[in-house]
């Protein structure tokens, strides 16, 4: 172990960690004077036992030249770290144990206990009677004797290089650490993200619940920010840009209007006449009969009801089978719930010279989603019509499904959101339908995609009761109510669609007409510019197969380790004003790679977008000649 | 679309399939379990199936009965908190999606409303998450900072979700009373109820996580005071330990109290998610719209479970949430602001109950907040020989004998509890007295009748 002159720090764990004092730590950092200082002093003292340390300096801590080359490397070997790198110099948010009793010091130990690392800054603690000298603590053993709690972490020190001060308050300093105290009590001029993260370090013990590990992540945040800061056409987000059809405005005016008694709490599990509507129009559809008390849930949206069917159905170590690409909310709801996600991806088989790609070409490998099936197997999730692809299974593949399933003794969730947006002859058969099915199947349905109102977040899950019932547990644990006149409209508009059932006059006759036509609007123009989109054959949805540019301008701007279809994104944003989904993010992590060429555009959009669309195309379009 | 005809054989084809795939397995299994061995629930929701509400809301769905269960107003919310929401559902944008972790307006009404009462600004993107109702916020907290092993403190009686929340979460629910000193003569009020320092201390341990406070107070009906506050404070600072703050009543306090937040208290908001709900603000509960508010290192975990769970509110909703908050926010000292003139709308309700439940010669807990008031049913004698199901608490009994005898609905106050305490509750039943004069005076007739019949 190397050692470091003047430092030492060792971790006893005589210490119960978990003992509250309230001690302040300034840490301050001379910038490009390669030292350090430190500084320990208590802040609110309520242990009477603690020896006052005010401000006990420790000198100069010679830095290692060259120190702030190697710290951005540091982000990916600590995961819980946070850098910001301002290319000038660092400093550094110490992880803040300071929860002891007895006596404390605060040291600093510089250096790395691992190859090839230089200057981390670990505060560890030492007891105040021993002296100087002496080794540094290596990490493990560093959080070992932190176990449970937050493990250390580094972060940069941003902003100009001029000397600062950065305070981190302990968990029993009374006063928060915000905007007002930062400029009234202390020199920092540190900017207020950074404050976020000392405070972040406020607690000792772990804050976040381990089900959230990894999936706290959202690819949506980033790409809708930057939609709304250039001035673009946003075909990122999947919903519509025109309103909801007459019948069913009018219909959420009168849930608005009517009875005032819509705007109090309705039946726990739907409203009564929205489950009864449901369980007739649906129980024709699956040839099914539906106990509308038994057999439907209303949830917050689709994709509440895929959150609540999760948390109802999968345990830690259970395995759910995720056709890929897929809506990229599975694989965290399957994670949040501790299951394993096991992945089978959609496979593009040839199409013929100068054949547009189609959706339907993308298949399941039979052997391949056999061989994913395993005792521990709880759950398989199917989307059909596919978001993001578009493609409406067939008769066969959902056959197949089905019997493995069965085989297999899974319950299979069906996210059939788009049902009513199937084109070119093509039909969407509900998997619930297939002999034997009905008994494992959930089938998830959305008002927002039915009726183009997806801001009234009225979705439902119809299926068994023996799986239903678990549900039912998940959502009064959950949220108990979904909003009453939201459910009043819907409950309306479905009468609307029974009347009307197959009739020119019905919305899921209108709506699909009037998408298609978006639809083939959009794969001509986007093939202007050099886009080959995969045509689909139901949703909302089209992927544009981006290889070409990805051979012609492989050196997008972005990170070398971000997938190319992302920085094709970004870069088509910035610089031709049209906003997509790069599809790789409904791939899981290691297939990323290998599907960094396509994007995804929403085409149910009004009229006028799709103009506005065509005209950045125009423009890219006359950029593209010589 | 559908292929209707396809389940025209499926029945006779479904027994077959079973048979073949499950033969060897149902061998010796009861009927129940023959379908299958691995679809059953998840272990995180065994045993919380039963729910209160849904029990006693059909019970009292019967129209003749008077409910004064559910929390439910029955009362008109503020004509323009309705009048909002019908212009804005004429706005076609305000149909579709919005931002996931609450609609820009709301978030940003609810930070300028809020930041009268907190010294600090509030990040109106960081630090407020919109939710699905205030059970929504409860389930985010709970989901998002809680762990598996950890312990929760939580105080009894307790709104009843907290219990199945804290167990869906894997963590292990730690109980302390709520206990009454004894008051001769006077009346009885929701302060004499208290919790006893040295009893609180004694349950924090390296384990708790959290404790989950409620004030003003459901059932009871008490508004903690700063002693009180300063108590639980101390130990969550003391015991490094989240406080989650139920605080959905906020307004409705009633005359010579106060409501004082948690978070405002030295040391706590960096340890603090108070939770706010429309539902109690408004008296628009079916709107399910509900709020987080918190240090940005706790509220991004529970925008986790958000994102995760149902992404985002109805928009509509929000909107018109935001546009009644300003109006309000703008006459925060006038009597006319719906936050002063509910309460003030209600002590009068209170003050009505709490005569005919005397009148029947109940010592009823006068409430100095929320619209929820208890009494000791027991005093009553009621005659529950012919209620069956024996193994029930005396108050679940009480409240079922009385929706069927007396058409009267209430709530039973043990369901408040936790399993082993239920008997330490079960004389007492909560009534609802956020309803409009009419179901007051069906409920004052029948009270009358009761009387009558009595002596």
């Amino acid at each position: 172990m190397k050692k470091w002159k003047g430092q030492k720090s060792c971790v006893d764990r005589r210490y119960s960690l978990w003992k509250r004092t309230c001690v302040r730590v300034c840490v301050s950092a001379g910038v490009r004077t390669s030292c350090l200082q430190v500084k320990v002093a208590p802040a609110t003292v309520e242990e009477e036992s603690l020896p006052v340390l005010s401000q006990q300096t420790w000198g100069s801590i010679p830095l290692p030249d060259g120190t702030a080359n190697s710290l951005e490397k540091i982000a990916n070997a600590y995961p819980t770290s946070s850098f910001l790198d301002n290319g000038i110099s660092f400093g550094f948010a110490a992880e803040v144990l300071l929860c002891f009793s007895g006596t404390l010091t605060l040291e600093l130990c510089v250096g790395d206990p691992r190859p090839g690392l230089r200057a981390i800054f670990w505060p560890v603690f030492s007891s105040i009677s021993s002296a100087p000298g002496g080794e540094v603590t290596s990490v493990p053993r560093l959080w070992e004797a932190c176990s449970g709690m937050w493990q250390p972490s580094i972060c940069i020190w941003p902003g100009s290089s001029r000397e600062r001060r950065l305070e981190l308050l302990s968990l029993g300093a009374c006063t928060r650490l915000g905007r007002g105290l930062l400029s009234e009590k202390s020199p920092i001029a540190t900017p207020p993200t950074f404050c976020s993260l000392c405070l972040q370090f406020a607690m000792a013990k772990r804050l976040q619940a381990r089900r959230l590990d990894g999936i706290d992540h959202n690819p949506w945040v980033e790409f809708s920010r930057m939609a709304s800061e250039y001035d673009v056409v946003n075909l990122g987000q999947g919903f519509p840009d025109f309103p909801p059809p007459d019948f069913a405005v009018q219909a959420f005016q009168l849930a608005l209007s009517s009875d005032f008694m819509l705007n109090q709490y309705t039946k726990a599990f739907g409203y009564p006449p929205l489950t009864e509507i449901l369980a007739s129009f649906f129980g024709k559809l699956l040839g099914q009969e539906i106990d509308p008390l038994k057999n439907v849930l209303v949830t917050v949206g689709a994709y509440g009801a895929l959150f609540t069917a999760f948390q109802a159905l999968v345990d830690e170590g259970d395995e759910v089978i995720i056709i890929e690409p897929f809506f990229d909310c599975y694989e965290p709801m399957t994670l949040m719930a501790g299951g394993r996600p096991v992945f089978v991806t959609l496979k593009l088989s040839p199409t013929q010279d100068g054949e547009l790609d189609s959706a339907s070409n993308w298949q399941l490998d039979p052997t391949e989603l056999a061989s994913k099936f395993t005792s521990r197997t709880k759950a398989l999730v199917l989307n059909t019509p596919n978001n993001p692809l578009g493609k409406v299974f067939s008769e066969a593949e959902l056959e197949l499904v089905a019997s493995l399933c069965q085989q297999h003794d899974v319950i299979c969730i069906s996210d059939e959101v788009y049902q009513w947006l199937v084109y070119d002859g093509h039909q969407h058969i509900s998997i619930a339908s297939l002999p034997g099915m009905w008994e494992r199947t959930l089938t998830i349905g959305s008002a927002g995609k039915s009726f183009s109102a997806t801001g009234w977040k009225v979705g439902w899950a119809l299926g068994p009761d023996r799986l239903l019932k678990h549900l039912r547990t998940v959502h009064q644990n959950t949220i108990y109510h979904c909003p009453t006149q939201g459910q009043a409209a819907v409950a309306q508009s479905f009468q609307h669609e029974q009347a009307h059932f197959g009739q020119a006059s019905s919305y899921f006759v209108q709506l699909p007409e009037a998408v298609l036509r978006s639809r083939d609007h959009m794969v001509r123009s986007l093939q202007s510019v050099g886009l080959r989109p995969v045509i689909p054959q139901g949703s909302y949805f089209l992927i544009a197969d981006i290889s070409d540019f990805k051979s012609k301008m492989p050196d997008l701007p972005g990170d070398a380790e971000e997938p190319y279809d992302s920085r094709f994104v970004k870069w088509m944003i910035r610089n031709k004003g049209l906003a997509a989904i790069p599809a790789s993010i409904f791939y899981s992590m290691p297939h990323r790679k290998h599907f960094d060429h396509y994007v995804r555009f929403c085409f149910v959009k009004d009229e006028s977008t799709l103009q506005a669309m065509d005209e950045k195309l125009q423009r890219w379009k006359t950029e593209l000649r010589p | 679309m559908f292929l209707a005809q396809r389940r025209l054989c499926s029945l006779d084809s479904r027994a077959k399939f079973l048979k073949t795939i499950y033969s060897s397995k149902i061998l010796g299994l009861p009927a129940s379990a023959k379908m299958s061995l691995k679809i059953t629930n998840a272990k995180r929701i065994e045993g919380l199936d039963s729910n209160v509400w849904v029990e006693f809301t059909k019970l009292a769905a019967d129209p003749s009965v008077v409910n004064l269960g559910q929390g439910l107003p029955d009362i008109s919310p503020p004509v323009y908190v309705k009048e909002k929401l019908s212009k804005i559902a004429a706005i076609d944008s305000l149909n579709q999606y919005t931002r996931g972790f609450g609609h820009p307006s709301l978030v940003k009404a609810l930070a300028c409303l809020y930041e009268k009462f907190y010294q600090n600004q509030i990040n109106p993107n960081k630090e407020i998450l919109v939710t699905v109702g205030a059970y929504g916020s409860l389930f985010n907290a709970i989901q998002g900072l809680i762990d598996k092993g950890d312990e929760v403190i939580i105080i009894m009686p307790f709104y009843d979700c907290y219990e199945p929340m804290v167990r869906m979460a894997g963590a292990t629910p730690v109980f302390i009373p709520l206990r009454s000193k004894p008051v001769d003569g006077k009346r009885w009020s929701s302060s004499d109820w208290t919790l006893d320092p040295q009893e609180l201390a004694s349950k924090f341990n390296s384990k708790t996580k959290a404790i989950i406070l409620n004030t003003p107070h459901n059932p009871i009906g008490k508004v903690y005071t700063k002693e009180e506050l300063q108590v639980i404070a101390d130990l969550c600072i003391k015991n490094d330990t989240l406080c989650i703050s139920d605080e959905v009543y906020e307004w409705l306090v009633y005359t010579g109290n106060k409501h004082l937040k948690i978070a405002t208290f030295p040391g706590m908001w960096e340890r603090t998610i108070t939770i706010g709900s429309a539902g109690k603000t408004f008296s628009v509960t079916g709107w399910k719209l509900g709020w987080s508010i918190g240090p940005n290192h706790l509220i991004k975990h529970l925008q986790t479970v958000q994102q995760n769970s149902v992404y985002t509110c109805a928009t509509p909703l929000q909107e018109a949430l935001a546009q009644a908050f300003w109006i309000d926010i703008k006459r925060m000292d006038d009597p006319e602001c719906y936050f002063n003139s509910l309460p003030k709308e209600l002590e009068v309700k209170r003050d009505r109950m709490v005569h005919l439940l005397e009148s029947l010669g109940l010592k009823p807990i006068v409430p100095d907040g929320g619209y929820f008031i208890i009494a000791d049913v027991s005093l009553l004698d009621a005659d529950l020989s012919d209620m069956k199901d024996s193994n029930e608490p005396y108050d679940y009994k009480f409240v079922k004998w009385m929706t069927k005898n007396k058409k009267l609905s209430a709530i039973p106050v043990s369901a408040f509890c936790n399993e082993e305490t239920k008997l330490q509750f079960e004389k007492f039943v909560r009534f609802c007295f956020i309803k409009k004069d009419s179901t007051l005076d069906a409920a004052e007739e029948i009270i009358k009748a009761w009387i009558r019949q009595k002596s």
